[in-house]
């Protein structure tokens, strides 16, 4: 008995080999691979590394690796993507563990606490990255067509009563955003005299799943929103027209009743990182772009389920010359 | 004694009961159930009167002075870590880890450059974990591992999956490094040890993590190193806790008998008490892999490698089939994980008590590393080997999913959304109203008499404590509606776990399907299923119940099928033979006698209900969970947010204490 077992593993066993050792012939083998690698690397450009902080939205990595490809494939080098918070990311300039965040919607508390006047210098602004942050109160598209009157604030009390959910204790639900976001909705809500309450919807995901829910099964819905975001490809929204934004109207957090600015999204990098300076450097202070080529990136990534990296090169291979344009 | 955590019908007279524990002995007569109705009437009466004011609600972006202080404290930490001592140290073994984890990358997972491939590629990682498994637990777990590394493998998520197994081995492996002394500490140590260690490991426990992830980066780093930290501040207590339990439970009699041959302290610990208790310790290590697994994706929000990544880079786009499958993946994982280390354990009792043919295991092994040397060779040989060309499966089972999921939401939507207003309309609001719109002193004042109600003089001095603290750090009215949020989401879990808990406890086959599907539900990151549950309910608070009930009933169901098994079957067949209905044979005979199976199932769906209330933050919940959220997002905020993550475990620790004084009393056995 155990004689068989001995003899039936043993065969198995360099049956199993053999087949494996068949199925090997042919093919070139990882060595070839290999030395070709190590005679590429030592053409390799004088670039270095860059670490790119991703903040975790389309938008960002569509530029983020538009940049990224534009370094690795077109000026060698080595670039690492680091998937972050924001404030993460900043932590990481510091340390060395970050050099680039490509898209920045503004924190004033942590310039604050990193950049050079009043903090401990380990970031520095890079300038604005041409895309600019469209910010207020928006409607699904629907909403909008059979009720144009809802585009201004002034009407939106007669409709409060059809935007009330189990949320809003009666009154209509205003949908706050992302906590990420800086928002003053509680305070123009209250010095419009809308009777409306702010509901945290609490994330991206959760006010997306909402305006598309909302769209498709044709429910009143209002909330924060922005632009550029690969949403408005899929459900355009319409935006509602707030008193129009003044210089210092919204110095006083309790007394806002005007609509958000529109924002120069802007580069931050690392100090240390800079003043090694290198072509990767001069690349990102080049770098600038507008919301539509950000939008067609983010397209192909969140519509056309694409790689970041194939998207970025399927728009770097039909905007050389915008690419040029950066690295001169 | 009486069971105050039964129905009121189960619940006899107490005249056994001593008169300064509980309501006093002269009117010992009225049930425990009236004095806590004449407590709710009570409070209704007032609140009645008092609705709105002093409800300490704090808006949007108000802080404390507390709170404010807390951030400035982080503030201040952050500014000078240039030339802090600790953070110098802390970093330096952060860099340790990220170097650990690095080399093991470029072993096994990421291409080890110059080689455009790591070192051993999919055929040979895989042959050598079969192997393992056909070593440490017999062919089946073989199996079942080979399908494992297969499915990491032709689904494109390979690199990934392995990142996260090699995290999570290192953070596990530190785990058992620091858990296993402390829990012999625990098992040997007295009761003040066993206090004070309970009570941190459940500070470990419930804290969000959202709280402790920006300062885990700054003291330890940001990717691998911070991945590892957070893993095993999570993963570290269920070790611990049941490795010590079972040290502690170890017969003393045994203890006894050994002792008098004149053994030493050490000896006693190696020879008696870690071999008897080994099965317990190998339940902790597995509590503790299951735990490190589920903090994949928010190791991922620090550049954790691993599965997490792909769920969250889907999560952004809104897309669930892209997140189903890597989600999916990391079930796969967890379930090859526990049935591994489970069945490794019953392995080798097996093979210790002469149950295998040794000589027979070492000629199978010995044979099958041929064939795994060969693979190991062509792995790091032959590009094929290295790396598994993509079939393609992955966007077709997404696209399946997302299509499921669409129809899924368009055919049941108006049901749903139509359950979330009756539930919201009868439960959620009136009860939200009377807890949050109470005055402060009225909620607190009817929370610590419910808790001297329910649980006796025991329970008041925690409940004190943990009402003090909630005022102290200044979100009572968040609490007040996370609190609510939690009682509603526990009652569908115990609506559930008494429904499936007793079919799968009467039932083998009920039990052969539900079972992997609780699994699932246990391990499956809520980022997978949050879209279609927002698509489902909207960002409302009901959506938050949902994911929360997902992530407690798991447990809840498992504890009462157990609880309801375990009930001696000769009562069962007493009951039979005196005629009593499949129906009486539960509500009278197998529910009262699993009842302490029930409290115990109560309190841990409770605590893990609370456990999802960050999640819920991220889904139009607010309160407590809303307050983490926005502390993790915007720094200037992070003191508001330690606020909330610190009366979340106020909460979660308070409620616990109740339940334990509870079952104290009743005599059923403590919680956990």
């Amino acid at each position: 008995m155990r004689h068989i077992s001995w003899r039936a593993t043993g065969l198995t066993s360099v049956a199993a080999s053999a087949t494996l050792l068949l199925a090997a012939c042919g093919g070139g083998t990882i060595d070839d691979e290999t030395k070709a690698n190590e005679s590429k690397a030592g053409g390799a450009g004088e670039c270095g590394e860059i670490n790119m902080a991703v903040n975790p939205w389309v938008g960002y990595e569509a530029s983020a690796y538009v940049v990224g490809r534009v370094a690795s494939e077109q000026l060698g080098c080595k670039v690492n993507y680091k998937n972050l918070k924001e404030d993460v990311s900043w932590q990481g300039f510091g340390t060395g563990e970050v050099d680039v965040v490509i898209e920045d919607w503004g924190h004033p508390d942590l310039e604050k606490k990193f950049f050079a006047e009043e903090g401990d210098g380990s970031a520095m602004d890079a300038g604005p990255n041409g895309n600019v942050g469209i910010i207020g109160w928006y409607v699904p598209p629907w909403l909008a067509e059979e009720h144009p009157d809802i585009l201004e604030h002034e009407n939106l009390n007669k409709y409060a009563e059809q935007f009330a959910t189990s949320e809003s204790g009666g009154k209509g639900q205003f949908l706050g955003a992302d906590p990420s976001y800086v928002q003053f909705d509680e305070a123009i809500i209250s010095n419009l005299g809308l009777d409306f309450k702010v509901v945290f919807s609490g994330s991206e995901a959760a006010t997306i799943t909402a305006f598309q829910q909302a769209e498709k099964n044709k429910e009143f819905l209002i909330g924060y929103f922005y632009e550029p975001q690969w949403l408005f490809a899929e459900v355009p929204l319409e935006k509602v027209a707030l008193p129009p934004y003044e210089d210092g109207c919204q110095d006083d957090p309790a007394k806002v009743a005007c609509d958000y600015p529109e924002t120069d999204l802007k580069k931050i990098v690392s100090t240390s990182w800079e003043e090694e300076g290198g072509s990767g450097v001069d690349l990102v202070k080049g770098f600038t772009w507008t919301n539509d080529d950000q939008n067609q990136v983010a397209k192909y990534i969140s519509e056309d389920g694409m790689k970041p990296e194939d998207a970025a090169d399927k728009w770097i291979a039909d905007n050389q010359d915008k690419v040029d344009a950066w690295l001169e | 004694m009486s069971a105050t955590l039964t129905p009121p019908a189960a619940a006899p007279p107490t005249p056994d009961q001593p008169g300064r524990d509980g309501p006093g002995r002269s009117i010992a007569s009225i049930p425990r159930w009236a004095w806590a109705l004449g407590v709710v009437v009570l409070w209704v009466g007032i609140w009645a009167l008092t609705k709105g004011t002093d409800t300490l609600a704090l808006a949007g972006r108000e802080h404390t002075d507390v709170q404010t202080s807390l951030g400035r404290f982080r503030d201040d930490v952050l500014a000078g870590r240039a030339d802090n001592p600790v953070i110098q140290l802390t970093y330096d073994l952060g860099a340790w880890f990220t170097s650990v984890v690095d080399w093991l990358q470029r072993m096994l997972s990421v291409p080890d450059f110059p080689r455009p491939v790591p070192q051993v590629g999919w055929l040979g990682v895989t042959a050598v974990a079969t192997w393992v498994g056909l070593a440490v637990a017999g062919w089946r777990i073989a199996v079942l591992v080979a399908a494992s590394f297969v499915s990491f493998g032709v689904f494109g998520y390979w690199s990934e999956a392995i990142d996260l197994l090699i995290v999570t081995f290192v953070a596990v492996g530190v785990s058992v490094l620091i858990g296993m002394p402390l829990a012999v500490l625990v098992g040997t140590g007295n009761r003040a040890v066993n206090a004070v260690t309970n009570t941190v490991l459940d500070i470990f426990q419930t804290m969000p993590t959202f709280v402790y992830l920006l300062p885990i980066v700054l003291f330890f780093g940001i990717g691998a190193a911070g991945a590892v930290v957070c893993t095993l501040v999570y993963a570290l207590p269920p070790i611990i806790r049941i490795a010590g339990h079972g040290i502690r439970n170890v017969s003393t009699t045994t203890i006894e008998a050994t002792d008098s041959a004149g053994q030493t302290w050490w000896q006693r610990l190696t020879k008696v008490q870690l071999p008897m208790a080994r099965k317990t310790i190998v339940v902790g290590l597995n509590q503790t892999i299951m735990a490190a697994l589920s903090m994949a994706t928010i190791a991922s929000y620090v550049d954790g490698p691993g599965l997490g990544q792909p769920v969250l880079d889907a999560l952004v786009k809104n897309d669930v089939g892209g997140a189903f499958v890597p989600g999916a993946l990391i079930v796969v994982m967890a379930v090859m994980l526990d049935r591994s280390t489970t069945a490794a354990s019953e392995y080798s009792e097996m093979a210790a008590r002469g149950g295998l043919d040794l000589r027979l295991r070492r000629i199978v092994l010995a044979a099958a590393a041929v064939p795994v040397l060969v693979a190991l060779h062509l792995s790091r040989t032959y590009p094929w080997a290295a790396e598994l060309d993509d079939p393609g499966w992955t966007p077709k089972v997404a696209d399946a999913v997302d299509g499921f999921f669409e129809w899924f939401t368009d055919t049941f939507r108006d049901a749903t959304q139509a359950f979330k207003d009756l539930v919201s309309a009868v439960l959620l609001n009136p009860l939200q109203s009377l807890l949050s719109e109470s005055p402060w002193w009225l909620a607190g004042g009817a929370i610590l008499a419910l808790a001297f109600v329910v649980g006796g003089l025991r329970a008041v001095a925690p409940t004190v404590v943990c009402l003090g603290g909630l005022l102290y750090f200044g979100l009572w009215h968040d609490a007040m509606v996370t609190l609510n949020m939690t009682l509603v989401g526990t009652v569908l879990v115990m609506l559930l776990a008494v429904v499936l808990g007793v079919a799968m406890a009467r039932s083998r086959a009920v039990d052969v399907v539900l079972r992997p599907t609780l699994d699932a539900g246990q391990t499956i990151p809520p980022f997978v299923y949050l879209i279609p549950v927002l698509a489902l309910f909207g960002p409302t608070r009901f959506t938050a119940i949902v994911a929360g009930v997902v992530y407690a009933a798991p447990v809840a169901i498992k504890l009462v099928a157990d609880g309801v098994r375990a009930v001696s079957p000769s009562t069962i067949e007493a009951g039979r033979s005196t005629g009593s209905t499949r129906w009486q044979e539960i509500v009278k005979v197998q529910l009262p006698m699993a009842r302490a199976s029930l409290v115990l199932a109560a309190n841990q769906g409770l605590l893990y209900v609370l456990a999802m209330a960050v999640i819920g933050g991220l889904v139009g919940a607010g309160a407590l969970g809303y307050d983490v959220v926005l502390g993790f997002a915007r720094s200037e905020e992070w003191g508001k947010g330690a606020a909330a993550g610190i009366s979340i475990v106020l909460l979660g620790i308070m409620v616990d204490r109740i339940a334990r004084a509870a079952a104290h009393r009743s005599g059923a056995p403590a919680a956990r």
